[in-house]
């Protein structure tokens, strides 16, 4: 059994590491939090020198062609960075998408550029408070142009093109659900940023008044694609959330071991090294639940739907353990704008409600355990 | 990124595999995997002698003990082929409860500090499931703080004369031989002044009692010491040694990795699965489906920890502290576990009697044997100290009687 990375994944991962200290600093981090900038655009460029986005996209299309298990260590090194990039939307779900559905030509016009960094692309699904499901889908497309509102959509005014799910027949049925690539830079666009709990990544809301509309994947198949594609990119974010818990508890630790308080270091107060003890504990079987996942993706096994329910759930718990802690670990310190544990914290809370709320993926991964079960 | 076995340990595992087959007491295969926890219980049948049967058939076969030497009645398998074994020995490793600690601590201790003719005469037939083993450790006065024991051991001629108590011994009732750690001098600090020994627990002026635990049965004692003499060839380490010999046997708790420990959950998944409730199987409740999706997760982050530190192992790796979360994990969960499973049955939760109860009383049953599970080797917070302090890297406690000599520590009155 070799249940672990390679020492080639392990030394990517190092690399990643040493770039994204030097590139993603919480300096820069903040620069992003508090300007206008959709996001680092440095930081952008860097990774796409270091062939980054391109990582599992096949060399025929423009890629590197590595396997997931290398970007899933990208991901967690991005995640520990808490890098202020729209990589996530642009590779782990609209690359996704036009890899699982997009005809030839749309991953040739495509994936070279979204490889490249030349290219961002988005999702847009929510419209508005509840989770998104085929009822609440109300853009519509109609001869060509989609119509509708999208909010929030993650990094909506740092893409270039967005994959929208719509509704392309009437009803309130899966079945009239369909994806369309919409250019944003297009005609019938209209993009205004929303104020979110993490400005670290920009959320936009996106008004479509008849833009064009370009067909991805069979009309109907829009609710089929999305869950898969959101099963992938919950891995991947699965590695981003767990790099994120990683530095929290990091980060808690060295304060533990640095503050003085009743003339001792607060990291010798039990109740202080409980709480530590069990934010390693969350980290530590998150880690092991990403791990399935990760082989779960890079093999395309059976058991993918339910590894990446177990990895969300898993990481997400961790994240939002882990950075709530980590303030807590630093009393009134940590409650300050100027002391980066809120980043964390910011992130954490992001990251859980990204792909669909905590809840939808209990679910998920309860219908899928009892599915298994009964096999 | 695999679970693949190497070419060797394929073999090994085919080989493990069509022993079993051939071998194992599949009579009692489904008596197994219904028994209620914590507790092997198989109607109509003596387990004590099925599971020395079993043992005996194991150490005939080259099958006992994997990880030991040869000469002492083991196979001289790496550490991944006992994992192997554990893996495929399955349900019927519950035959080995009996065993465990002689096999996995006390064995382990002896191979290290005893004489070569103790270790020939003593450990096959440990392996062999002739005799049981087991742990004097805890004391009323020394549990989470072990170094605090005051079982008394006196240097008389080329004997030692011990007078004291021990408790929550599991297994002294049945046991042949046991490990023993003493106070040889209580005029030093605590950890200073200990010696480890193994005794024969038919000698004379030991007295067994059992006692009542929360689920009814009786698995540990009280083991009472008066003028029992052991000879001092039966020291394990040099006088004074005994905390670091005492290490030695309780690292030996953290290599049994390979079967992860159990949490209930695929028990509650089942049940819920098929629990009538008002409007349709328990499992469609949003409610339990979201306590359901943490219990999952807990427990699969535990089984995919336990195959990391498998393919660690199998890396020549030695497993750390970090190992204390499989126990830290499963305890607290299984307990949270049972406590659910009985409120979805209403006030019928209550009832006791397989018969009666739903699941055959399964979850009675875990909710009545898992506080134990959160106490025994370790308590919760001890491992939660050790995670801090060995993985982390936190100071340690504060301790104030760390370098006081162990008769003027402060005691109560008791
Ligand atoms: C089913 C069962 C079987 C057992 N079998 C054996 C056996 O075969 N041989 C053997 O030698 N022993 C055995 N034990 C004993 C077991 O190892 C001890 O019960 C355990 O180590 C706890 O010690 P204690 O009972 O004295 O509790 P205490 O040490 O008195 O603990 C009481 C409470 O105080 C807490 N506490 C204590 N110290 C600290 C600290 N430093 N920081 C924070 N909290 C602390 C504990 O976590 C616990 O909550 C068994 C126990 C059980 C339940």
């Amino acid at each position: 059994m070799e249940f672990d990375f390679s020492d080639d994944q392990k030394q990517l991962k190092d690399q990643a590491r040493r770039f994204l200290e030097a590139k993603s600093s919480p300096k820069s981090v903040r620069v992003i939090l508090e300007g206008p900038e959709p996001y680092d655009k440095a930081l952008w460029k860097g990774l796409a020198e270091m062939g980054f986005m391109g990582t599992a996209i096949p060399e025929e299309f423009g890629g590197l062609g590595a396997t997931y298990l290398e970007l899933c260590v990208i991901a967690e090194e991005l995640g520990r960075a808490v890098a202020p990039v729209p990589f996530a939307s642009s590779i782990f779900l609209a690359a996704e998408f036009i890899l699982a559905a997009g005809t030839r030509e749309q991953k040739e016009k495509y994936l070279p550029k979204l490889a490249s960094g030349e290219l961002i692309g988005c999702m847009a699904l929510s419209e508005g408070v509840a989770n998104a499901s085929p009822k609440s889908i109300q853009a519509s497309v109609a001869g060509g142009k989609l119509t509708g509102t999208k909010i929030p959509v993650l990094d909506g005014n740092a893409a270039d093109f967005a994959v929208v799910v719509a509704r392309t027949s009437a009803g309130n049925d899966a079945r009239g659900i369909s994806l369309v690539i919409v250019d944003l830079k297009g005609a019938g666009v209209t993009r205004t940023d929303v104020e979110t709990i993490d400005p670290t990544r920009k959320q936009a809301t996106i008004t479509f008044a008849g833009a064009a509309a370009e067909p991805l994947g069979a009309a109907g198949e829009g609710w089929n694609i999305l869950q898969n594609v959101l099963d992938r990119a919950a891995i991947l974010t699965g590695f981003e959330q767990l790099g994120g818990s990683d530095r929290a508890l990091e980060m808690a630790r060295d304060y533990a071991l640095d503050r003085m308080a009743f003339g001792r270091p607060i990291g010798s107060f039990q109740a202080v090294k409980h709480m530590l003890a069990d934010m390693y504990v969350s980290a530590t079987l998150a880690r092991s639940n990403c791990y399935y996942g990760a082989w779960a993706l890079s093999t395309n096994a059976a058991e993918l739907g339910e590894a990446a329910a177990t990895t969300r759930v898993s990481a997400t718990q961790a994240y939002q353990h882990c950075s709530k802690n980590n303030i807590q670990v630093h009393g009134g310190m940590g409650f300050t704008w100027e002391f980066d544990c809120h980043l964390f914290y910011r992130r954490s809370n992001l990251l859980a409600l990204s792909l669909g709320s905590l809840s939808i993926w209990e679910d998920k991964l309860i219908d899928r355990l009892r599915a298994k079960n009964a096999a | 990124m695999n679970f693949d076995d190497t070419p060797q340990e394929a073999e090994f595992r085919k080989s493990v595999r069509s022993w079993l087959d051939a071998n194992a007491p599949k009579q009692f295969e489904k008596g197994l995997k219904t028994s209620g926890f914590g507790h092997t219980a198989l109607e109509g049948v003596d387990v004590m002698k099925a599971s020395k049967d079993w043992q005996r058939k194991k150490y005939e076969a080259g099958w006992a003990c994997l990880h030991w030497p040869k000469e002492y009645g083991g196979r001289g398998a790496t550490p991944i082929e006992r994992v192997i074994w554990q893996q495929e020995e399955g349900v019927y490793a519950a035959l080995s409860s009996l065993f465990i600690i002689g096999h996995g601590m006390c064995g382990p201790t002896m191979m290290v500090y005893a004489s070569e003719e103790h270790k020939k005469k003593y450990l096959p037939p440990l392996a062999a499931g002739e005799n049981i083993w087991c742990q004097l450790f805890s004391e009323p006065a020394g549990g989470s703080d072990l170094a605090g024991l005051r079982t008394k051991a006196e240097k008389d001629g080329d004997d030692w004369v011990i007078n004291g108590q021990k408790i929550w011994t599991s297994g002294a009732h049945y046991s042949d031989y046991g490990i023993l750690i003493t106070r040889t001098d209580p005029t030093v600090p605590k950890h200073k002044g200990l010696t480890m020994f193994f005794l024969d627990m038919k000698s004379p002026g030991i007295e067994i009692r059992p006692i009542k635990q929360v689920n009814g049965q009786s698995g540990f004692n009280e083991v009472y010491f008066t003028d029992v003499r052991i000879p001092d060839h039966q020291r394990l380490g040099k006088v004074g040694d005994g905390w670091a010999v005492s290490l030695t046997t309780l690292m030996n708790e953290r290599l049994s990795i390979g079967a992860g420990m159990p949490t209930g959950f695929p028990e509650l998944l089942d049940f819920c699965t098929t629990l009538e409730t008002g409007d349709g199987p328990a499992i469609d409740d949003r409610n339990v489906r979201s306590k359901l999706a943490t219990w999952a997760v807990r427990t699969s982050g535990l089984k995919y920890t336990a195959f990391r530190s498998i393919s660690a192992l199998s890396k020549g790796e030695t497993p750390g502290p970090e190992n204390s979360i499989g126990k830290l994990v499963a305890g607290p969960t299984m307990q949270e576990i049972a406590m659910f499973a009985l409120d979805l049955q209403g006030e019928a939760g209550a009832l006791l009697n397989p018969d009666q109860a739903a699941a055959k009383a399964r979850f009675q049953a875990m909710l009545l044997r898992s506080p134990a599970t959160r106490v025994e080797g370790g308590t919760d917070e001890i491992l939660r100290n050790i995670i801090a302090e060995r993985v982390l890297g936190l100071p340690a406690d504060i301790r104030v009687d760390k370098s006081v000599p162990f008769n003027q520590i402060p005691t109560k009155g008791r």
